[in-house]
Order: C-alpha cells, then structure tokens, then sequence
C-alpha cells in the first residue's frame, strides 16, 4: 500500500497578490505528503522576482526540506505540462480565481486546459491562506466505475494523512439512463421502489469496497454514505457545497471532447464553472 | 385486489350518476352558450361535451375532470369563424372545425411525447393578464346579446365602449319584445350573482345556470299555454338546431390548410386548450377528497383523441373545465363515470328536450357567458396581482392590453418576454440567467441519516426553469418530509413561490411535511429585492388593515374576561383542519379573529373558506371551535341539517339511530365509520345533553373536536352560548374514559 499519495507535486507561480497565501499552503501539502516540490514560474527571471520569491519561502512558519524552482518561458500551458512529464510529477496545484463581487469561483481558461490536459492529478485551491485552515469534511464522488476502488482507498489515505475527521462517498446515480420520470400515484410508487432497490444496489457496492480496505485507514475516520439521483458530475458538486465539505475528490473518466460537450457540459465543466470548494482530480 | 375494485366501482356507480346528472345541468347551458359566444351552431359545444365526457372518462388520466367545449377557446373560435370564412359565418365554421382537428392531433403528440411540462413555462402573472383578456372578450360581446341585441360587432375595446349604448338602446324604443329580453337577461344575471347567497338546501340542489335556463323555458312556457300568445322575443334570440341531429353532422373544410392564417388558428387552439386544460387539472387535484394525482400527459393524449373526434362531427374543442369539474366533486363524483355520466345525460337532453332548450332565449344564456367573463376579468384579480407586487401587475397588464389588442397568442408572448425583461431588471444581471439557464441547478437526496427529502436549488429559480425544480419535487411521496433549501438561489421568482406554496398544500393534505429554507437570507439582501415580497405570499397579503372592527373589540374584551389570548390577524396556518370530512371538499383561505386558551386546550377562530371552483364557486365565513382532547375519542359527524346527506353519499356512513331516543335520532343525523364504537360513546347523558341544547355541527378526530355553528360569523353572544355548551361537552365527554 502506498503511504504517500503523492511524492512529487508541482505549483504554478505568479506574483500576484495571492502568492504568499499559494506558497505556504503549497509548503504545507507537500510537507504532508511527504513529497517534492516544484516551484513553476512562467516568464522572464528576473533578480527582483526572484528575491522576493526567496523571501516568501524563508518567511513560511514550517521549513520546507524538498523545494526546486523553476523559471521557464513560453506558453504557460505547454511548458507546465512539458515539466510535468519531465519530473513525473504526480500532482498539480492550481488556484481559482473569484468572480467579482460575488462569492463564487472558478476557473481560468489556462487552469481549465491544465485541468483537461494534465498527465497526473490536479488539486485545485479555492481560497488558499496563510495560516493553515484544518479539512474537516471531505466528500468522495465514489460512483461506479472501473476506479471507484481507487478513489476511495486514496481519499481515505488522504484523510488520514490530513487527520480529516469525517468523508462522505456519494454514490452518484445518473437518472438520466434511468426512467424515473413520474406521471401520477402509481408511478410514483414504482419510482421510488425502483430508486429504494438501485439505492441499496450502490450502498452494498461501496460497503465492498469499504470492506477491502485496511481498518487502518478506517479506524480514525467518520464514513458515511449518501446515494444521489441526479445529473453526473454535477449532483456531488451540489452536494459538498450544500454540507459545506472542505475537499471534494473525483476521478477523471473524461473522455474526448466534442463539439457537443460545448453546449451540453460534461462531467468535469460542471465543476470547473463553478467550484464548489476545493477539488482534487485524481487521474491514474 | 381487482375484484374489490370493481365491487367499489359499481358501490360508487349511484353517487356518480348523481354527479353526472348534476354536472349536465350546468354543461348544457355552458355548452349552448360557448358555442353561441364563439359565433358557432349551438350543438357544437353540445357534441364537444358528450364526445369529451365519453372518450375522456374511458381513456382520460385523471378521475374528476369534467371535460367539454372551455372558456378561453371562445375568444379564439370566434376570431377564427372570422379570419377563416369572412362574412359567412358557416363556412368560417366548416374552416375551424378543421383547424380544431389538427389542435387535437397537436394535443395528441404533447401527450405521446410526454410535453405536459410545456404549461409549466407561463409565468403565472402573465397568464392571468391571458386569463382576464379572454374574460373581457366574453364579456364584451355577450354584454350586448344578454341586453337583446345579437348585431353588435367589433374589437373587445369598441363593443366595452358601446355597452352604454345599448342600454340606451333599450329605453328609445321600448317595445315590449325589446324589454322582455334585457329583462331576461339582466334577471338572470342577478341570480348568477346572488344564487351562492342562497344556502337553501333544495335550491342548491340545482345550478344556477340551470335555474337560469329553467326560468327562461318557464317564461316561454308561460306566454304558450297560460297566457296563450306568441312569445314576445324575436325569432333570432332563440336558440334553434338542426332538425335532425343525427343526420346534420357537418363536414370540416380542409381547403385552407395551406394558408398560414390557418396554422395560426390551430397554433391558438393547441396554446389555448392545453394552457386551459392543465390549469383546470392542476386546479382540479387540489379539491380530490382522495387526493389522487393526475397523469397530465394521458389526460393531453385523450383530450387530444377526443377533439379530434368531435372537429370530425362538427364540435368544438374538448378540453378540461374547472366550474364543471368542481361542481362534480361538490356532488360526489367519485371516480371518471361521473364524466361518462354527465355526456349521456347531455345525449338524453338533446334527444328528449330538444323542442324545450329551443325555448331558450339567448339573453338569458349571455348572462351565463357575462358572468363567466366577469369571474376571469373582475376587478378582485387586479387587486389580488397587486398585492404580490407592482411589478406582477405591470406584467399583468401588460398582457391583457397587448392580448386584447394584438390576440392572445401575441398577448402571452409578449407577457413572457417582459416578464423575462422585468427580472433581469430586477436583478441587473442578465448573466446571471443567459449563464445558468442550460445548467442544472437542482440537487435531490434523500438524507440517509433522517430519511428526509433534501432539495437544494442554486442560481436562480424562476419561470425559465421551474420544470426542472418541479420534476425533482415530483419525485418525492406527498406523505413525507421535503425540505427545500434556496439558501443558495439567488432569485426566485412569483411564478416559482405560487408552485411550491402549492406543493406545500398538497404534502400537507397528504400528511406530509414540506419546509421551505433559505429564503429569510433574501430579506435581508438588498440585491434582491424580489424574493423579499416573494418570500412566502400569504402573510403580507393580509397584513394591511390594521383597524379593528367592533365586533373584534369586542372579541378582544371577551378574551381579557375569560383569560384568554386574542390574535385578530389573519393566518394561513390552519393546523390539520383538512383532516376533518368537514373539510374534504373545500380549501381554506384564512383564518382570523383567533381565541385561544393558553393551555392551548381549545381554540375559536372565525375561518373562511370556499367550495367549487370559478363559478361554481361558493365562498363561504364561518366560525369554528376546535377543542383538543385529552384522550381519543371514536370519530363520529353529529350535524342537524342536510350535510351530512351528502356526507354518508360520499363515504358510505349509514345513519345511526337509537331507538330508545326518537328525539334525538329525528333531530340529528349521526354517523361515522365505527358504529358500535359509536353506539358506545353516545350513552344516556350525552344523548340528553344534545337533546336539550343549541344544536351544531359537531365532529370529532382522534382527540380533536370540532364545532361549527350557522353558516355566518358568530356573534358575541353565540360565542359565549358556543363555549359553555363546548365546556359541558367536554365534561360528559371525560366520562367516557374512566368507563
């Protein structure tokens, strides 16, 4: 079993009011994992970038062991994708930005392509700070799927490694294969029928997967369920906003896109429209 | 399981024959005068209803629908017999009646595709301003024919302007035939409007639309054989049709079918029928003492089918009515016969009373039609519309005016786009929907920890995209518990909170729980102006009048004396009222003038309420007493007058007597569902205690009694006399315990 979820893990850089917070939450994950880290910046190095950079990284409270940074020019989302390849990076931090005036998220077009694109996972940061703000909640979209038992082993190494206290696996059930479409009192009741019987199809599924899994991992952690009919993708999204979770993890089972996703939005565009919270992207 | 069935069909077969019955005497006069309005031969509303009543109450998805020819149809037939025949009003007809097959064949294809949603994509403002252009139509026309002239042409606003004129027309040469019309006409309209008044049980019997036409054939009746002379109303006043119905059956005309103006009427008659259509069905389920839900894309296939049909045969469109459908579940219809039962009657009028409704003078069926028009265009829905708010009622307005000058569909359309404008007004983002509008913004789960519906909905929720919220909601059994959470919406708008008030309804009819959250944050969010108002509609609409009246000083005395509070605001909170048979068949709009004890042991209260629908519908004030007991008690209907007649129709409750006391077994009516519990719980002193006492309407509930007196406000005497009586009750009552 792999202790480490991660062992090298690559940021992005720009000086923008934002970096002292990115920096240090940066600092803080990889000291979790145990990892690497790689400092990318994209554009001209300059000697007053590069010290106050410096500086940044004396300042943060915990003394980071692993640090490399890198200064490359070109287009930003080539070259970070070329550096993720070339250290066989595992993990990718990205930033969100905050639309304005309001309180809600999302993603830039370059973070969006990273995102897409990315040879590993992808973490992306909703509100990042300087001082550390402990996970309390994190939801796992654990429907079926050839990863399932990955995501949720990995969630949970996760967990333990933050000491999260409480995870929630959504089963996301997609109704739109399903005829759940109600028309009157006799269809209702067959509805819910059918909703009970495919709801307690996934419970059984998760708790064989749960069932697998080291009791190591479980013992210091509150798992509960909670099966949801809805739109795929979208459904656990909702969710980790509405019970406030700090992370939400997902795999990545996109497949190409088309022209069509452009108007009808998968899976993944969901998300990045309008972040929930933090979200990590686990892919392989 | 199908044989019980069947046994509890034929069981209800009687109280649906009376219902039937009952609904042929207000769809006869309804059916002549449609027609007649929308310029059309009189049977062709006739032949709509039978074909309606027959196919819909074999095929139909929804158990107390009455189905026939509908209001908002009329104003669309009569443009277009005009735009489609010119001059000459029959070919117009023959034109139409292909049109209105091609609406059917439209309404069948909404129901295959399951497109019943489509009536959810009106914002509820804006059909209303539809709802009182088509009213205003009615109206004006018929204004003119009821006064006894039947040449009047013109726009809605021109024929409004000459109704002075006519009246006019009357006293500048009034000969006899001239005023024995407006009287008709004006008379009848007079016993429209005071006919729910009257709470005599042998005259409510019979519809007030049916005494309307009885009275009119009575008159003509009495010039031919008491009077023996002509009967002094013009040849053209009178109702006349074919004389050989079977034979006459008219055949469409398909040759305009590649003219646009033709596509533009069928697109009106599909938009019409189905907008009429749903909302009386919606409407309908409200008042089912079963509470069943109807399948709306069955009922849109076979009212479909059944169109079609009649356009065949010369009739009109069949779709759902509401005053009829209400006045079947007001006389016990019980399942779809009383539909089947209501066409055979018509059938039976047309082929024994043919010679009879041709005495009918048209004034009389114009006030019919007049009344009508008013209930749709009266002046208590703009008052209504602006006490949700300024903006409904520009919204409102907007499509009546644009629907009384452009037609309706223009009107509706129109009303959608300014709507939309208003809202993103409001809202000063217009992104906020052209982004969102595509996305899904619906989260459903049920909570595994509490077993609860949990229902989140984001962005916004508005007209655009309610269908989406309502699917959701749809999913959930009325008898649980549903909790709708729009903490994280940023705009709701009218058309939305109606809905889900209405939901709120239903789940609580149903024993269910339906909570609405996260709507306190838009009030105090001056971003959003809107949800403030729209928070939850009933309690501001109320909170106007602030000055008391005397009888609620009074009231207001009486509980300082007594020791008890007194809450002369009017609610919308009626605690389980509708658990109660008293209640099965009505809806309740508010209470007010509440006294209650401060163990909350009892409870008075002044309540009004209503029973039908449209106009059926009968608004009724009473006050009530509602007593908690301390232990339960068999559930029983102890009542002096005729009500409970209806009652043991409906729930097959025998009557039970005593023989050892003919006094009170003559006096009351007394029934329930256990007799011997029942028989047990009436002993000797509370026979005698009801004896010798005031009688009321009295039921009891589990542990909650229920005491009404007359059907008015009590005064503050009666009240004083209701307590003491409700004290001594509850004292014999507590007997019943220890034995």
């Amino acid at each position: 079993m792999e202790k480490n979820l991660f062992k090298k893990v690559i940021v992005g850089f720009a000086f923008s009011p934002n970096l002292r917070a990115n920096v240090f939450e940066s600092i803080r994950l990889a000291i979790n994992f145990n990892a690497k880290l790689f400092f990318i910046h994209v554009g001209e190095k300059t000697d007053k970038k590069e010290r106050t950079f410096n500086e940044i990284i004396k300042s943060s409270s915990v003394s980071p062991n692993n640090i490399e940074i890198l200064w490359r020019n070109g287009d930003p989302v080539k070259v970070i994708l070329l550096a993720c390849e070339e250290f066989k990076v595992d993990l990718l931090l990205l930033g969100a930005l905050k639309r304005e005036n309001v309180f809600k998220f999302y993603m830039g077009s370059i973070a969006r392509k990273l995102t897409r694109t990315a040879p590993c996972s992808v973490l992306l940061l909703l509100d990042p700070s300087e001082k550390e703000k402990p996970t309390q909640h994190i939801v796992v979209n654990a429907f079926e799927s050839v990863n399932d038992k990955k995501t949720v082993s990995s969630s949970l190494i996760f967990a333990n490694s933050f000491n999260v206290p409480k995870v929630t696996l959504v089963e996301e059930i997609n109704s739109l294969n399903l005829n759940l479409s109600v028309y009157d009192d006799k269809s209702l009741i067959q509805t819910t029928l059918k909703k009970e019987k495919i709801k307690k199809q996934e419970e059984t599924r998760v708790s064989e997967i749960l069932n697998q899994i080291p009791d190591k991992l479980k013992s210091n952690v509150k798992i509960q369920t909670q099966s949801i009919f809805g739109t795929r993708g979208y459904s656990t999204g909702h969710y980790a906003k509405v019970v406030r979770a700090d992370l939400l993890i997902m795999c990545f089972s996109e497949k190409k896109t088309s022209l069509l996703s452009k108007f009808f939005p998968k899976d993944l565009d969901h998300i990045l429209g309008e972040l929930p919270t933090n979200v990590l992207i686990l892919k392989n | 399981m199908s044989n019980t069935n069947q046994n509890n069909f034929m069981l209800q077969l009687p109280r649906n024959i009376f219902s039937g019955f009952v609904v042929s005497l207000v769809a006869l006069p309804l059916g002549l005068g449609l027609a007649l309005a929308s310029n059309a031969p009189p049977i062709s509303g006739i032949i709509a209803a039978i074909v309606g009543g027959i196919v819909c109450a074999i095929f139909g998805g929804s158990q107390l629908t009455i189905t026939g020819p509908g209001n908002g149809l009329v104003v669309v037939v009569l443009s277009s017999i005009a735009i489609l025949g010119g001059d000459d009003l029959y070919a117009g007809y023959l034109y139409t009646l292909a049109a209105i097959i091609f609406s059917g064949a439209f309404l069948i294809f909404f129901g295959l595709f399951r497109l019943g949603a489509i009536g959810e994509f009106f914002p509820s403002s804006a059909l209303q301003g539809m709802l009182a252009a088509i009213g205003l139509g009615i109206l004006a026309k018929q204004f003119h024919v009821m006064l006894g002239f039947t040449d009047s042409k013109g726009s809605t606003v021109e024929l409004l302007l000459t109704i002075p004129n006519s009246f006019i027309r009357i006293f500048q040469n009034p000969s006899k035939e001239i005023l024995l019309a407006a009287f008709i006409g004006l008379f009848s309209l007079f016993i429209l409007f005071f006919y729910s008044r009257i709470r005599n049980k042998f005259l409510s019997l019979i519809p007030a639309p049916m005494w309307v036409v009885l009275l009119a054939i009575g008159l003509n009746y009495y010039y031919d054989i008491i009077i023996n002379s002509e009967y002094p109303i013009d040849k053209s006043l009178l109702i006349s049709f074919p004389s050989d119905v079977l034979n006459s059956f008219p055949f469409p005309n398909f040759d305009k079918i590649f003219q646009l103006e033709f596509w533009s009427v069928v697109l009106s008659l599909t938009l019409i029928a189905t907008i009429e259509s749903l909302l009386s069905i919606k409407a309908v389920d409200k008042l089912d003492p079963q509470k069943r839900r109807s399948n709306i894309n069955r009922d849109l296939l076979t009212l479909g089918g059944a169109t079609v049909i009649s356009g065949f045969i010369g009739g009109l469109n069949v779709v759902t009515v509401i005053a009829r459908s209400s006045v079947n579940v007001n006389n016990g219809g019980s399942n779809r016969s009383s539909n089947f039962f209501h066409a055979i009657f018509l059938l039976l009028f047309i082929f024994l009373f043919k010679d009879q409704i041709q005495r009918i003078a048209l004034p009389a069926l114009a006030a019919i039609l007049v009344y009508t028009g008013y209930m749709l265009s009266s002046p208590q829905n703009f008052i209504r519309i602006l006490k949700i708010g300024k903006e409904q009622l520009l919204i409102f307005l907007i499509t009546l005016v644009t629907s009384i000058i452009s037609g309706i569909i223009f009107g509706i359309l129109i009303g959608i786009i300014s709507t939309f404008i208003i809202h993103v007004f409001i809202n000063n983002s217009f992104f906020l929907f052209s982004r969102n509008i595509l996305k899904p913004n619906i989260l459903m789960y049920k909570e595994n920890e509490t077993g609860n519906y949990y229902v989140s909905v984001k962005n916004f929720c508005s007209f655009l995209n309610f269908y989406k919220l309502k699917n959701k909601i749809d999913q959930i059994p009325e008898n649980e518990h549903a909790i709708i959470d729009f903490s994280l919406c940023e705009f709701v708008d009218h058309t939305v909170m109606e809905g889900i008030n209405d939901y709120r309804r239903v789940f609580k009819r149903k024993g269910g729980v339906f909570e609405i959250i996260g709507l306190d944050v838009h009030l105090t969010d001056t971003q959003h102006p809107f949800a403030i108002r729209k928070s939850l509609p009933i309690k501001d609409f109320f909170s106007i009048n602030k000055n008391l009246t005397k009888r609620q000083l009074s009231l207001e005395k009486l509980s300082k004396v007594l020791g008890l509070t007194y809450d002369s605001d009017r609610s919308s909170e009626f605690r389980s009222l509708d658990k109660f048979i008293y209640f099965k068949t009505k809806v309740i709009d508010y209470q007010n003038n509440q006294l209650s004890s401060e163990k909350n042991n009892f409870s008075f209260f002044d309540l009004s309420y209503s029973e039908g629908a449209f106009i059926a519908r009968q608004e009724l004030k009473a006050s009530f007493l509602l007593i908690n007991l301390k232990h339960t008690i068999p559930s029983f209907i102890l009542d002096k007058e005729s009500f409970l007649y209806s009652i043991n129709e409906r729930f097959g409750y025998n009557d039970i007597d005593f023989k050892k006391y003919p006094v009170f077994s003559n006096k009351f009516f007394l029934s329930g569902a256990n007799e011997t519990a029942i028989r047990n719980l009436f002993d000797s002193s509370l026979i005698l205690f009801f004896e010798k006492n005031q009688s009321y309407y009295v039921e009891s509930r589990n542990s909650q009694l229920l005491i009404k007196g007359r059907d008015r406000f009590m005064s503050i005497e009666e009240i004083k006399k209701l307590l003491t009586f409700a004290t001594e009750l509850v004292s014999i009552l507590k007997n019943f315990k220890n034995e």
